[in-house]
Parts: structure tokens; sequence; C-alpha cells
């Protein structure tokens, strides 16, 4: 892997005690279950998250007031063994509305036994974000302070 | 310095770094406060900060007699930061909610 790679790709991974199919269903129905609940850009609660399980489909959060929040466009959608989807939110934490923009994310699910799978996330492309940097870094320079993605982070990790 | 610790994801590896990281990101400021709300040493932090700074993480400047440190707004290295921290709390409830039994769920 190049170095220029690794500053553009974030890795993750997990091994769950689940067979691959279920590892594979529960992360894409579910998707709204588990993931952490600061990660909301309506203005009100979300009612539920939706995962259209195609390609061409979208993942979205609906809120409880009927507004929806399409962050994520489903590239490839093939069962029980991969996604890809887009990652349409900017580094200010707002949803990005120029496609060019915006990075993707992989999830590879790999039967390591009978009732184990592997899970690994790529979240890659991340310098076609770019353009919004200069933004976050005028944003920083502003009087009024951090950008809104510092603060969301702060939260992120107060949980 | 190790080379390795030039990759902002490694070093958040450390948890003393990723302290550090995270109560920058609430504020910027000078080394002594930072020793002053974590258990290790001022020369300890100096040492964290010289790794984040390498990894681009961090940025600093004088202002008086003191250096202040603060994330790096012009670089990835907070985005990928953000977004380690999200795939890995995701990852985590995930798990928990995978590993239940089928009947426990819908």
């Amino acid at each position: 892997m190049s170095t220029q790679t690794q500053e553009t790709t974030v890795q993750a991974q997990i091994v769950v005690d689940a067979p691959l199919e279920r590892a594979f269903s529960v992360f894409t129905e579910d998707f709204g279950s588990f993931k952490p609940p600061e990660h909301n850009l309506l203005e009100v609660e979300i009612a539920e998250t939706v995962f259209e399980p195609r390609a061409g489909g979208h993942l979205y959060d609906r809120g409880v007031d009927g507004s929806e929040c399409r962050w994520a466009r489903v590239l490839a959608y093939e069962p029980p063994h991969r996604v890809l989807l887009t990652w349409d939110i900017s580094p200010q934490w707002q949803l990005e509305t120029d496609l060019e923009k915006t990075s993707e994310w992989e999830v590879r699910f790999i039967a390591e036994a009978p009732q184990r799978t592997r899970v690994e996330i790529e979240h890659r492309n991340l310098a076609r974000h770019g353009a919004g940097w200069e933004a976050v870094r005028d944003g920083v320079a502003a009087p009024d302070g951090w950008p809104l993605y510092l603060q969301r982070f702060a939260q992120v990790v107060k949980d | 310095m190790t080379a390795y610790a030039t990759n902002g994801w490694t070093a958040l590896g450390d948890p003393t770094r990723r302290a550090i990281f995270e109560r920058l990101v609430e504020h910027p400021q000078a080394v002594t406060e930072l020793a002053r709300e974590l258990p290790v040493s001022r020369p300890a932090v100096s040492q964290h900060l010289k790794v984040l700074k390498n990894a681009g993480l961090v940025v600093d400047r004088q202002a008086g007699r003191h250096r202040i440190y603060q994330v790096n707004p012009d670089g990835l290295g907070a985005l990928r930061a953000e977004l380690d921290l999200f795939w890995s709390k995701t990852l985590a409830a995930y798990k928990t909610i995978v590993e239940q039994r089928p009947e426990e769920v819908k």
C-alpha cells in the first residue's frame, strides 16, 4: 500500500460470532440499530435508518417529522459478501451535494468459520473531500470559533 | 522517533496520545494545561505532542511565553481520525447486535 493510499484511507475490521449470511443481513437491514446515534444530520430525531438493498439505492435517515437525509448512495450490493457505498458528508458534517467531493466505503464479509465472520471496512478516497478543507480552515480562522465538524468530533469522543 | 509514528492512524493508537488529541479537539491549549489534566508528566506530554505533530494531526504556534497546540485543520489527519473513530464505534456496536441470539432479534 502506498503512502498516499494510507493517507486517504481509513480501515477497520472486526470478527463476529455469527454466520456469514446473518452478518451481512444484520449489517445492512439493521444499520440504524448500531450506527452512533450522534451521526444525525437531520434537525430532528431519527425515526428509522433505511438501507435500500440494491445498487442505485440509498442509505438514508428518516426523521420523526418525515424529513430525510440521504447521506450515502449504494454503488454495489452483493449479498452476502460485499457492499460499496458513497459518503456524501462533507468534513463540516453537512450533506455534500457536489458528488465529485464524496468518498466511498466498502464493506467485505469473509467467513472464517461456519459461525464466525470477519467484517472489513475500507473508507477510501478521502482526498476527494479536499476542497472542503479550505472551508474548514477558513472556519477555524473565523472569530466564531471551531467549525461544526470539530464540535461533532468532540461529541463523539465524549461518549 | 519511530518511523510509523508519523502515520496519523498509528499515532492515535496510543491511549495517552488519543486523550491529548481529544482535549485539543475541544480547544487549543498549551503543554502545561494538558499536563495538569492528564496523569502524565509535562515532558511526556511534550513527547506525545511531537508525535502528533509529525503525524500532521496537530499544529502549534507561539503565543507569548506559551506554545499553543491545536488540531490541524488543514490536513486529512483529523478527518481520518474522526472516521476511524466512527467506524470503530459502529463495528463495536454492530458486534453486540449481530451476536445476539437470532430469537432475541426481530
